[in-house]
């Protein structure tokens, strides 16, 4: 059984004091949850069931339907690339295509290594700096295929030595 | 010029984040001033309808006159919700204020409260917002810390806690109810109205719900008074308008403009036209849920009935810009691409049109299209414009009508004879 840390546990209780219902603290906690876990497994969804005396399908059905949360671990760096309209118009495709050609990743995927996934993304709310993406938590701007290759080869170089990644490659989580 | 500068007056000082700064500008002074002087709640609310403050998060409804629909006699708490859940494809003037002003938007928050009789306000950010979310955090507790928010203000015995709610990627948690059941711990499904959130909102109770840039107008409300606020607009949108432009523009950015000014000036003079010497195809100009203008189409006033009178909105006044380079049918496919990835999948019209827009928006690009698909395209936009819970179905079906009626021509193209 999946158990958070001591720390996140203390955070945990003290957001749901915050709220005037406990069932409000279920995102914030899943957020916690996937910080700590590196994703949103079954286990995770019934530890933050348990914290919250809800059961475990109310915290599924939210899990489900947000898209923030990861059905599956996802790389060390976390690629999500907007493909909205200004970003489309100044080049999201090429970003994507270069993610395809060097790291053999779509949509969705994670390479053999576990150090890179990616994701389309709707609009980012950057738009005056398109191309955009995130990083993990961080957000990337007017990206061309050179300053993209940089990004990744300084996360390369950051990363520990590899371990093989957990699961295979999954779908596309394209409709 | 039409250009103005006061919701992002100071946005131009990195330091401005920081409450020392920010105070040294001037920020948090209304906040004093009610508490100091006691001025009635009624009083601002009063002031905030006399400004025409219209709501800012697109629907564009008046502030002050939302405020006046929560109970005064309610027996159950109040609460505001901040929208902070920026989604609407072309838009992000919300976030160069939570990111560059912050203490703007908390004294907005500050006051409103105190006029409605809240004492607990939850900003609803979206779960993208890593950054807008370290820096209101911060702001918070420096706010707090400073004795202008918390446990009784300024020693006024009026208390407001306030609470970033960070949301998980969805598009549909900008609707406010859909927020308000994300708020709660639910799916984003949005709820049928009436009840309405002022008086049944978030956890059964009396809820204000306003967008970070119309709170961020009401410090400035209350430092040029009622009649000063209008006059930067139209008789009724007073004040100025954050326009967020991007596309096929020399400089995209974040423009403030009096209300009024028109949509060409925005383009042309302040955001430099065109780049490389293009010429302009066509303009989105609220946001991706706008009905598109062509290029003989945008000298229109940039305030909410003009642009409706226009046959399109002015929206979340996000502006995007097309040059002659543009394929028309590749703009639809990724906007129709949204909708379906963003529908709620509450009402099957919604669900089911916006996913089948998209995928005959795609065949169409693959060259398999056929002239009837335009047709059939119009009626599954017709079948959910004004027919569903909430406004998701309508933003698919205006750009669908709009696309397809001004630009039929670049999808029949596309067809094989």
């Amino acid at each position: 059984m999946l158990q958070f840390s001591d720390a996140t546990r203390q955070q945990a209780l003290a957001l749901i004091e915050k709220y005037p219902r406990k069932s409000a603290a279920i995102i914030p906690l899943l957020h916690l949850a996937q910080k700590e876990f590196g994703w949103i497994s079954e286990e995770a969804e019934l530890a933050v069931a348990q914290l919250l005396d809800v059961p475990v399908v109310s915290v599924r059905e939210v899990s489900g339907f947000y898209f923030m949360f990861h059905k599956h671990p996802p790389g060390r760096y976390h690629l999500q690339v907007c493909h909205n309209i200004s970003c489309s118009l100044l080049g999201a495709e090429t970003i994507l295509d270069w993610i395809r050609e060097h790291l053999g990743i779509e949509s969705g995927q994670t390479t053999p290594d576990g150090l890179f996934s990616v994701e389309r993304m709707e609009c980012l709310a950057c738009c005056d700096r398109a191309p955009a993406m995130l990083i993990n938590d961080e957000l990337h701007v007017h990206l061309t295929r050179d300053k993209l290759a940089a990004l990744v080869e300084e996360r390369r170089r950051q990363a520990p030595p590899p371990e093989p990644h957990p699961t295979d490659n999954h779908e596309s989580m394209e409709t | 010029m039409p250009q103005i500068s006061l919701v992002s007056k100071n946005f131009q000082y990195p330091d401005q984040v920081e409450l020392q700064a920010a105070l040294s500008r001037g920020a948090w002074e209304q906040w004093k001033r009610v508490l100091a002087e006691k001025i009635p709640p009624a009083a601002i609310i009063e002031e905030v309808k006399a400004a025409k403050l219209r709501g800012q998060g697109g629907a564009g409804f008046p502030t002050g006159v939302k405020w006046g629909f929560v109970p005064k006699d309610s027996p159950k708490p109040k609460y505001l919700c901040v929208n902070a859940d920026e989604g609407e494809p072309g838009t992000f003037k919300d976030r160069a204020i939570l990111e560059n002003d912050p203490h703007l938007m908390l004294e907005g928050v500050a006051i409103t409260c105190y006029a409605v009789g809240i004492h607990t306000a939850f900003v609803y950010m979206r779960g993208e917002f890593y950054q807008p979310q370290r820096v209101m955090e911060k702001a918070i507790r420096e706010a707090t810390e400073a004795g202008l928010l918390g446990k009784n203000i300024q020693g006024s015995g009026f208390d407001l806690d306030v609470i970033v709610h960070m949301g998980a990627g969805a598009y549909i948690c900008g609707e406010e109810t859909a927020l308000l059941n994300s708020l709660e711990g639910w799916k984003g499904w949005p709820r049928l109205k009436p009840p309405f959130p002022a008086v049944v909102g978030a956890f059964g109770c009396p809820t204000v719900i306003n967008n970070v840039e119309t709170m961020a107008g009401v410090p400035h409300i209350m430092r040029l008074g009622a009649a000063e606020f209008q006059k930067l607009g139209t008789e009724k949108d007073g004040g100025t308008k954050l326009f967020a432009i991007s596309g096929h523009v020399a400089k995209p950015g974040v423009y403030e403009m009096t209300m009024g000014s028109s949509l060409k000036e925005l383009i042309y003079d302040v955001a430099g036209g065109l780049p490389g010497g293009r010429r302009l195809k066509a303009v989105i100009p609220g946001g991706s849920s706008a009905p598109v203008l062509k290029a003989d189409e945008i000298d229109v006033p940039l305030e909410f009935e003009a642009m409706a009178a226009a046959g399109t909105m002015l929206g979340s006044g996000a502006v995007i810009v097309l040059d002659e380079t543009v394929s028309i049918p590749e703009v639809f496919m990724v906007t129709a691409r949204f909708y379906a990835h963003e529908s709620c999948g509450q009402c099957t019209q919604c669900r089911e049109g916006c996913t089948w827009i998209y995928k005959i928006s795609k065949k169409i690009l693959a060259g398999h299209g056929q002239p009837s698909d335009l047709d059939l395209m119009l009626d599954l936009a017709d079948n959910m414009n004004g027919k569903t819970v909430c406004p998701l179905g309508a933003a698919m079906a205006l750009p669908t009508i709009g696309f397809l009626k001004k630009f039929p021509h670049e999808f029949l193209a596309l067809m094989k004879s």
